[in-house]
């Protein structure tokens, strides 16, 4: 900060203005850099380094969009945002992009004016317990003790559930996930909920994970992804088209380590010349580079790569692709064409 | 009347002491009088050592013997020892001291924090030289020019705002003395003051920064707001909070007993307002409200907004506590000022002030050390201070899990620093001898 800014800033303050922003896209380009909203730390999503860098799954699609607009992954700054203050970072222009495990839902979407751009996971809800209580199914859970989160979409999914299935649960009510790991080791209850993912990473943290199961119903949608503001469209093409392009350099087998021979070998699939700027104007189009892609897959590699290295199996946290692998191998990951 | 016999029943000297009886005296009378009193003192001790003996028992092994210092994963730990894991400490020290802020700079805060020392220390011990008062009243600029960076200049056009509005209110009331009563020449002098500095701060330091380093560029490489965390963040929001809430506390308790309506009537507005709303609120609109109201793209820094909002809170509690201080004195001493003839600032000053603040001092700590703990509530605001950096630190897959060790380690730092407010607080009162003995 200076303190010149800072007078401006204060003088400004006196002119009321409500915001409106103007095109994102030429701001972050007058800046030469992305300021990007991520979670204050969430395992393998969003954490820090010893070094103080900011790493992790959703970290790295901040990244690869930076790398696409400036060809730079290191071209960013990032903004923790709390699961209160995510949204306000965002209306307010203080970020210009927010990647933090965000739900995409209706009233997100329509009436606190964002536009989700796409899903980077899908999650859902689920259950974990300890396997000496014998159960292999949600549905055997009926009379449990519950940890879940307050204030949460989960709690009205949990109560949801087991009122459609005709079962009584009994609720222990906690705020954070740090909480609900200690009240579930010390056996205050027997069950936890919240998201999947987070039950995976929850468990590789014991120190018997063997002991405790995660069960195989998962009871709600949680498709999580990028946003940007209403309005946005040009900066929002790029955020979406990033994403796309990673998953698409997955189904074409482009990693981050033979991106740059399939860049400049001649390749047969005219898809991935488009998508790496041999062929066509589509960075052009974008109003970026022609190469942009090459950049982004550079980053972190592409949309497997980084989900094996922040979350996959041989990660600690050991989540299987289930949902989001592939259309081609059972999944439902699917990007549209790049034509 | 030599040779006569001694009286046989007068002792000629007196026999030596003898050492008390070993049940009364030593190591084991004192622990006979203070902890074995009696069948309920008894039982009472022995319950007490038994459950301390229990508890040292579970953390000296857990935090000494089993610990593990060296290892790259809470995995790792395990592998070596089932003590507590403070390899994640070893590792992540300097994230926790520093939070993000570039090693290479790392010199700078060090190097405000050691002068930090230097200038309370006349503040704090009479017995410094007085002439350090003027180091700690520039010091404030130069913690900021240290940490942030940025040009010279910018901290010294501020200066020069300061002092722009104190020769306002030296010089101008002798200026229209004779044609406006005093009291209100000085209102409009204060005034006068105020709104020059502003002005400046506004219209001309940016002007005065350019062209100063144009002529002659001085300063340090500038360092984001966003870099700066850890128990860094804590000290600066702690400490300014603290430095500056004291002494508007006291202008506020001053003039919420004032006779000028006005000025009473915003000192109680001031006070009862910001006591009526919780610090989490008053948190919220410095980071909420603001990025709202603000044009986009100015850069209020954050952290700047959370210092006054810290500061605001603090000094309306600061104001009542001190006002107790000045209810506390007997009127007597009111009269006895106004008899000697002082005008109004020369009986705060040296008659009233001195005697309402010693006074005061448990309840002026008291707000120190609440202030000080308060500061980790900015984590709801994004903000990583040392409870908020454990966020991302657990959120790596390395240290995933852990919690003790993190939180007490935190807890080890506030513990310090709280500690020794209190008992600068405790040496205080004693040196000033308080009691009215």
């Amino acid at each position: 900060m200076r303190l010149k800014t800072t007078l401006v800033a204060a003088a400004a303050a006196a002119a009321f203005s409500v915001g409106a922003h103007g095109a994102t896209l030429d701001d972050v380009k007058a800046k030469g850099f992305i300021q990007c909203g991520v979670s204050t730390g969430l395992a393998g999503f969003a954490f820090t380094d010893s070094d103080g860098n900011w790493d992790g799954f959703d970290v790295v699609f901040c990244r690869a969009t930076a790398a696409a607009v400036f060809g730079d992954p290191n071209a960013i700054k990032f903004t923790p945002t709390t699961g209160k203050t995510r949204f306000t970072a965002l209306a307010s222009g203080e970020i210009d992009l927010l990647y933090r495990n965000t739900t995409w839902t209706l009233s997100r979407d329509v009436d606190l004016k964002f536009s989700f751009l796409g899903v980077n996971y899908y999650d859902g809800q689920g259950f974990m317990i300890r396997k000496d209580m014998g159960v292999s199914s949600a549905s055997e859970l009926d009379g449990a003790t519950v940890c879940i989160q307050t204030g949460t979409t989960t709690e009205l999914n949990l109560a949801d559930f087991f009122r459609a299935n005709n079962m009584n649960y009994e609720p222990v009510p906690i705020e954070t996930n740090a909480e609900a790991q200690q009240k579930y080791l010390a056996n205050a209850c027997d069950v936890y909920t919240t998201d999947a993912s987070g039950l995976a990473a929850t468990r590789a943290t014991f120190e018997d994970p063997e002991n405790h199961v995660i069960l195989p119903e998962i009871i709600s949608k949680e498709p999580l992804g990028p946003l940007v503001r209403h309005g946005d469209n040009a900066w929002g093409d790029i955020v979406r088209w990033v994403l796309n392009a990673l998953i698409i350099a997955e189904e074409k087998g482009i990693t981050a380590a033979n991106v740059d021979s399939m860049a400049s070998a001649d390749t047969k699939d005219p898809e991935i010349k488009r998508l790496l700027g041999v062929e066509g104007n589509y960075g052009e189009m974008l109003g970026l580079s022609a190469d942009w892609a090459v950049h982004a897959i550079k980053t972190g590699g592409n949309y497997g790569e980084i989900f094996e290295k922040h979350i996959g199996e041989n990660t600690a946290i050991g989540l299987a692709r289930g949902l989001n692998q592939l259309w081609t191998k059972g999944g439902i990951l699917y990007a549209p064409p790049f034509r | 009347m030599a040779g006569e016999k001694p009286v046989a029943f007068v002792a000629e000297r007196q026999i030596p002491p003898s050492p008390p009886p070993v049940r009364t005296g030593g190591a084991l009378g004192w622990a006979r009088d203070n902890l074995f009193s009696g069948v309920f003192n008894s039982v009472a001790t022995l319950l007490s050592l038994a459950f301390v003996a229990y508890i040292l028992a579970m953390v000296v092994p857990w935090l000494f013997l089993d610990s593990v210092w060296n290892a790259s994963s809470l995995q790792g730990c395990r592998q070596v020892d089932d003590g507590a894991c403070l390899a994640v400490i070893n590792e992540r020290f300097l994230q926790f001291v520093f939070g993000f802020y570039p090693e290479e700079l790392r010199w700078r805060p060090i190097l405000a924090f050691v002068l930090l020392f230097v200038a309370i220390w006349p503040a704090l011990f009479s017995s410094a030289p007085r002439k350090l008062l003027i180091f700690s009243a520039l010091y404030p600029l130069l913690a900021y020019w240290l940490i942030w960076g940025g040009s010279l200049w910018g901290p010294v056009g501020a200066v020069v705002g300061i002092a722009i509005g104190w020769a306002c209110i030296r010089f101008l009331p002798p200026l229209v003395r004779g044609r406006l009563d005093e009291g209100l020449a000085f209102l409009a002098a204060v005034g006068a003051g105020i709104l020059a500095t502003a002005l400046w701060w506004l219209f001309c330091v940016i002007a005065f920064e350019d062209a100063l380093s144009a002529v002659l560029a001085i300063g340090l490489e500038p360092v984001e707001s966003a870099r700066l965390g850890g128990f860094l963040l804590s000290t600066i929001i702690g400490v300014s909070g603290i430095a500056g809430s004291l002494p508007i506390g006291i202008v506020l308790a001053l003039g919420r007993q004032s006779n000028l309506i006005l000025i009473k009537a915003v000192c109680v507005g001031f006070i009862e307002f910001i006591r009526g709303v919780p610090l989490i609120t008053l948190l919220f609109v410095a980071w909420l409200l603001l990025s709202y109201f603000l044009p986009p793209g100015t850069e209020f820094d954050l952290i700047l907004r959370v210092v006054i909002m810290v500061t605001a809170f603090a000094s309306a509690y600061m104001a009542e506590v001190i006002r107790g201080g000045l209810a506390g004195l007997p009127a007597g001493q009111y009269e006895a000022a106004d008899s000697l003839g002082l005008d109004y600032w020369k009986s705060m000053r040296l008659i009233i002030l001195p005697q309402a603040l010693k006074i005061s001092i448990p309840g002026i700590v008291n707000t120190f050390i609440g202030l000080f703990k308060d500061t980790t509530l900015v984590i709801i605001i994004g903000l990583l201070d040392p409870v908020g950096l454990l966020q991302p630190i657990r959120a790596d897959q390395n240290w995933n899990g852990i919690v003790w060790e993190l939180y007490g380690f935190i807890a080890l730092f506030f513990f310090i620093f709280c500690f020794a407010m209190s008992r600068y607080s405790m040496y205080l009162e004693r040196n000033l001898d308080v009691g009215h003995r």
